[in-house]
């Protein structure tokens, strides 16, 4: 398979790999996918309480340079923009900027329900109404 | 060293150039159809096509009379199975095979379901081999056919063939395998494995690609197949079609090379394979080795590189040729069938690489390739939440994962 070059760009240089404090209050972390289905994403936005804007994010991926790819591309743009900016941010939007091929369109899906996860999940720890579309797919431990 | 790096000889393998140099005159200067008995052309190919024919029966410690040429071994399975369930259909309609068989004997399998035959698919143990047990408890009275390979294409497992042999020979029951993997690299007798079908193909043993033969047991028993291809009763009748001159050529010195090389070939490969696994173990830790490493190809190795996926680690390595049973590898987006009939789990099918070594493997291509995996694994298992979830003590097994 041929992938295209913001596709490798991303793979080789991915932008914002590792982790912040998940119990910091301000930091919000979505992990979708599963293991068995090849596909994991771990992304985590840190928000700043007094313009509500998004100071920083990282991801962690498993899955394809494809997955990878759409996760590194989701923290670029997280970056900046306000929580209700990143909510707005479409899986179509991911396709269209990796120029991703039809098989590969459920990793863009991914990446957006792991933005909307990770602010349900700050949304939740500041008390606001966590009602997120797909805040679902968050994966929690099993109590 | 030349990049890119081919270790996915279990695919194919490169021709040799002394088969490549003995099919040559079969293009051009003798052109003859085999079957035109009556003049010099015809003659030049049909002794040549005679040659070949004892090469391969030599290999396989056959008779002449017992090779049936096809264009490859998905032909060739399909002309054993079918072949054998039409012919002995007052008999019987129970075939036995295995879920990690290949998709042209399962495939084939399937349409004669459809057709009203019956199929066991027997399943494998932990370490890809069938259970002999299982085996003797499917055989019933209508059973006609048990073809179970002789190794896996994608762990490189060995079934254990003369066993399964014994039984079949026991039971009166024919014994076909698929032993594509196995002829031209380790030591295969059809009489010490009591098989009555084997399928074999030129390009995984150095020659070219769309030639293969089917032996067909001429003695104890006598096995007849109903034909696949009408035509002009080529080879005995089992197989029309103009007979593909230099492809049989190849075909049979392929085979020649394979029968005088394969013992030092086999203890090269195995030596470069074990340093391959060495070089690794020693380099990344939770590694998993899919399939017994007791009873596998010597030039084969299966490891699944735990929370790391397949594809994006064969891109981490594109200047090296390997294959991986992740699902985004394959059309259907499913992982490997074989792998999760280990029963692994699914998680570790999609982080397995499959390293085929071959006859050109250098041992500076197995230190480059263990470098290199060593890198790309460590490089992505930095960036793979699994990896640091398990690094901080978190039981993957008991997270609730949303799948969609």
């Amino acid at each position: 398979m041929a992938y295209s070059n913001k596709v490798l760009d991303h793979y080789e240089n991915p932008r914002n790999v590792g982790s912040l404090p998940k119990d910091d209050a301000h930091v919000g972390t979505g992990l979708v996918g599963a293991p068995e289905c090849g596909d994991v994403m771990k992304l985590q936005v840190k928000i700043n309480p007094d313009t509500g804007v998004i100071d920083d994010a990282k991801f962690k991926t498993f899955g394809c340079g494809s997955a990878i790819a759409s996760s590194s591309l989701a923290t670029e743009w997280l970056k900046g923009k306000t929580v209700d900016e990143a909510l707005a941010i479409k899986n179509t939007d991911i396709v269209n900027e990796l120029a991703l091929p039809p098989v590969k369109i459920h990793c863009s899906v991914l990446a957006e329900d792991a933005i909307k996860a990770a602010i349900a999940d700050y949304r939740k720890k500041q008390g606001q109404d966590a009602d997120v579309p797909a805040a679902e797919a968050h994966a929690q431990p099993n109590a | 060293m030349k990049l890119p790096i081919y270790m996915d000889y279990h695919a194919t393998t490169p021709v040799d150039p002394r088969v490549l140099e003995a099919m040559l005159p079969f293009f051009t200067e003798h052109f003859g159809n085999a079957a035109s008995r009556n003049h010099a052309f015809g003659w030049a190919a049909e002794q040549a096509v005679d040659q070949a024919r004892k090469q391969v029966a030599d290999l396989i410690g056959a008779n002449v009379k017992e090779v049936i040429f096809t264009s490859g071994a998905t032909e060739s399975n399909n002309l054993a199975i079918k072949g054998v369930a039409e012919m002995y259909r007052e008999k019987g309609n129970h075939i036995i095979t295995c879920v990690t068989e290949h998709k042209a004997v399962i495939d084939t399998c399937k349409k004669l379901e459809k057709q009203g035959a019956r199929v066991t698919y027997l399943p494998v143990q932990k370490d890809g081999r069938i259970s002999l047990d299982d085996l003797r408890a499917a055989i019933t009275d209508k059973t006609i056919l048990i073809t179970i390979m002789a190794a896996n294409n994608e762990i490189g497992v060995l079934q254990p063939i003369e066993e399964i042999g014994a039984i079949a020979k026991e039971k009166g029951i024919l014994f076909h395998t698929d032993a594509v993997q196995v002829v031209g690299k380790i030591p295969f007798d059809v009489n010490a494995s009591k098989v009555d079908l084997v399928s074999l193909s030129a390009h995984k043993m150095y020659g070219p690609k769309g030639v293969g033969a089917l032996y067909v047991r001429r003695r104890n028993p006598r096995v007849l197949l109903s034909e696949q291809n009408n035509g002009g009763g080529h080879e005995r009748g089992m197989r029309s079609g103009t007979l593909n001159v230099p492809g049989i050529v190849g075909l049979g010195k392929a085979a020649e090379i394979a029968r005088l090389e394969m013992a030092a070939e086999g203890e090269r490969l195995r030596t470069l394979r074990d340093r391959l696994n060495a070089g690794l173990h020693k380099n990344l830790d939770e590694l998993y080795i899919n399939g017994s490493m007791e009873h596998r190809l010597p030039h084969s190795l299966n490891i699944s590189f735990a929370y790391v996926e397949g594809e994006s680690l064969l891109m981490g390595v594109s200047d090296v040729a390997v294959s991986s049973g992740s699902a985004c590898t394959s059309a259907s987006l499913e992982p490997s069938y074989v792998l999760k009939a280990l029963g692994a789990g699914d998680d570790l099918a999609h982080s397995s690489i499959r390293f085929g070594l071959g006859r050109f493997t250098t041992e500076a291509e197995v230190d480059y390739v263990i470098d290199k995996l060593t890198t790309v694994v460590r490089r992505l298992r930095e960036m793979s939440p699994l990896y640091e979830m398990v690094k901080e003590g978190v039981d993957l097994s008991k997270m609730q994962w949303v799948t969609h």
